[in-house]
């Protein structure tokens, strides 16, 4: 056979997953999920995979996956942020004490205003990026390394959480602002499935919206069989999903309670699920506004090329020490966010809030295929990252491991997943 | 030979950019010393020196990276200041550093556009007409480049350096600086980056070409400039003079006495 044919024979065998343009990483993230959730499933009795677990599980992953969205950018561009978890800290204790005391005593609004919510959530929000900005002006402008200007941070926002709440719990908090603490807020079947329609119609926009791109200019595209089929696993994993929240049912007893605090009788035999939870929708949010900035905006390009090449990329003219600022600005915003979610599952701020969560979130980036040498990661990586480190943790719970042995095998699950990484690295950058 | 050329290049107006005694110094050491170059239009002025002879701290300092303490610089006759890359930009004028030039894990399309990506009315980036953009001048500049979609990483150093090129040339750029552009190719790459240099005289880009290899210089300038110790030792035609008289102005810092 002459190599010409050889080359030709080649691309025609070209392997399914290849057509498909798939991430392969991905693809090996979700295998190593599958056959996680399927172990615990017969350890348990079959209790992981049921439509509560998985409920639970979601919403037990979002504080972290949202910061974890934001780590990724931060270790992209060469840096580390050891405070994510104090900053957390500090930014509940000003939204709770915005909740508990600015807003019902000073400004006079009373228990459970509807403006005490959005009022709080913007308190922490700007004090999130502003500690966040001041961390990244330390590092971008005065050039102190960013390991130990959040280790400094570490220590001082933990503490200052505490000296402004005297170390109290602080609650109850507005009854809005639970909302987006998990099960106390879902939007419900219909609305659920509403979403998730929306979610699938802009999926396949935006999928033939690229195709069409690829075309106009000439560029190759995959075969149209390819495109359908990976629509299909698009809308199929995003409506099971939805099925799946929408599975799990409100019990009995709370539904009634529910008719009768609007002043109705429930109708016998009546069932309603529970739906997605707002603090879920919040994650989608935060995932699909950090991907479209990391993917297609120029923040997220000279991120990138800063971490891929700090030298070039300010030779080109980027100003990579504001970069830093927004950096850990973002990063920031998120911690607020995520102190959101948290004190409102929680139903009150309490002194070691995010206690560690610099670490589960650092984790979780890095079993996202975050690489700490810069330049490299993705942001549904980390938030993937997030779910697998939480079902190790609480699979293991249900499982009945004891708390010493969950922590040793999540710690060396970390540094396995960086040696299976750094494999994976070598061998598709020798091709 | 080259050298044929040099005669045909008009020295009797405006030189494209003027370097008026450049002084920098870092901590005390006198990196660049009171130094004075030019560059005509379609011409390639090499650089030449030691290590630590000073020629890439002054051609930092027309590119943007550094700024000097004292001396000025003057484009098309006009005194400019040029504080960052992004000045040295505006003024078209173009690094295409040895090492530093590329992120590697962005594609090629990225690198091209890096710091000057188009976008459109929402501020997102518009990958494909940036690809479609860098296909256009790839075929111009080396048609047998194909590997669009992939991080710079995987190119070899000719197609690097191809990007690199291409970058400068995308952007109109006049001043070209390139900062030993073949030091990591093989013999073939070398003639493609040789050839493109020849092209881009013919377009009326001055270049200033630092280089090691003084075999490269002679066949590749019109003039050379040579630096000791942060002194320019003196600036010669290339065709007046022999690789051993360019040798004694590197190592022994003798000017030969035909200064153009």
């Amino acid at each position: 056979m002459t190599d010409a044919a050889k080359s030709q024979s080649g691309t025609r065998k070209r392997s399914l997953f290849e057509q498909l343009e798939l991430d392969t990483r991905l693809l090996g993230m979700i295998g190593a999920f599958i056959v996680l959730a399927l172990v615990f499933n017969v350890f348990t009795d079959g209790r992981f995979l049921t439509p509560r677990n998985i409920f639970n599980l979601t919403i037990q992953t979002v504080s972290v996956a949202i910061m974890a969205t934001g780590m990724v950018f931060v270790i992209v561009t060469r840096h580390i942020d050891l405070s994510v978890g104090s900053l957390l800290a500090t930014c509940s204790a000003l939204m709770a004490m915005t909740q508990t005391m600015v807003a019902p005593e000073w400004l006079g609004l009373g228990l459970n205003h509807p403006l005490t919510a959005p009022l709080a959530i913007l308190v922490g929000i700007v004090c999130g990026a502003a500690i966040g900005a001041f961390h990244g002006m330390l590092i971008g402008y005065l050039a102190i390394p960013a390991f130990i200007v959040t280790l400094g941070g570490l220590l001082v926002w933990r503490n200052v959480a505490w000296y402004l709440t005297s170390g109290q719990t602080i609650g109850p908090l507005d009854e809005n602002f639970l909302l987006f603490g998990g099960i106390g807020g879902t939007l419900g079947e219909t609305w659920s499935w509403i979403v998730g329609i929306v979610a699938v119609a802009f999926s396949l926009f935006a999928l033939w919206q690229a195709r069409r791109n690829k075309l106009a200019h000439d560029f190759p595209v995959k075969p149209l069989w390819a495109e359908v089929l990976v629509a299909l696993i698009i809308t199929a994993m995003i409506l099971g999903f939805i099925a799946l929240l929408n599975a799990y049912e409100i019990p009995t007893a709370r539904l009634e309670r529910m008719f009768e605090a609007r002043g109705e009788t429930m109708p016998e035999g009546h069932s309603a699920g529970y739906g997605i939870p707002y603090s879920v929708l919040l994650l989608a949010v935060v995932a699909i506004v950090m991907t479209v900035t990391a993917r297609k905006t120029r923040l997220g390009r000279y991120i990138f090329a800063t971490g891929g090449n700090p030298d070039a990329a300010e030779l080109s003219g980027i100003n990579t020490r504001m970069l830093t600022v927004k950096v850990f600005a973002i990063m920031g915003v998120l911690c607020a966010l995520a102190a959101l979610v948290a004190s409102a599952r929680l139903t009150f701020h309490s002194n070691d809030i995010g206690t560690l969560d610099e670490l589960r979130v650092i984790a979780a980036a890095v079993i996202g295929g975050t690489a700490l040498s810069g330049g490299i990661g993705t942001i549904y990586g980390a938030i993937l990252g997030a779910l697998i480190m939480q079902s190790l943790q609480s699979g293991m719970a249900m499982v009945g491991v004891d708390a010493p042995l969950q922590n040793i095998v999540v710690g060396s699950v970390l540094v396995l997943a960086v040696l299976v990484d750094i494999f994976y690295r070598k061998r598709t950058g020798a091709e | 030979m080259m050298s044929t050329e040099s005669t045909a290049i008009d020295r009797s107006g405006t030189p494209l950019v003027e370097m008026r005694n450049i002084t920098k110094t870092f901590g005390g050491v006198r990196a660049v010393d009171d130094v004075s170059i030019n560059l005509y239009p379609g011409e390639v002025v090499g650089l030449l020196g030691h290590n630590g002879a000073g020629k890439s701290t002054l051609i930092k300092i027309l590119s943007g990276a550094y700024r000097a303490d004292s001396g000025e610089i003057l484009v098309d006759g006009q005194k400019a200041d040029i504080g960052s890359p992004r000045d040295a930009r505006n003024y078209n004028i173009e690094t295409i550093y040895q090492t530093l030039a590329l992120a590697d894990n962005l594609d090629a399309a990225s690198n091209l556009f890096l710091g000057r990506e188009l976008t459109n009315r929402m501020g997102i980036v518009d990958d494909a007409t940036m690809e479609a953009e860098t296909r256009k001048i790839m075929s111009r500049l080396n048609p047998n480049f194909r590997k669009f979609a992939a991080p710079v990483k995987s190119l070899s150093g000719g197609q690097r350096q191809s990007v690199a090129i291409s970058r400068a040339v995308y952007f109109n750029a006049r001043i070209l600086i390139m900062d030993e552009p073949t030091a990591a190719l093989g013999v073939q790459e070398t003639e493609m980056v040789s050839e493109l240099i020849q092209e881009l005289k013919k377009q009326g880009l001055g270049i200033f070409l630092i280089d090691h290899d003084i075999h490269q210089v002679m066949r590749m300038c019109d003039r050379a400039s040579v630096m000791k110790n942060g002194e320019l030792v003196g600036t010669v035609n290339v065709a007046d003079v022999t690789e051993d008289d360019l040798l004694g102005m590197i190592i022994l810092g003798k000017n030969p006495g035909k200064a153009a």
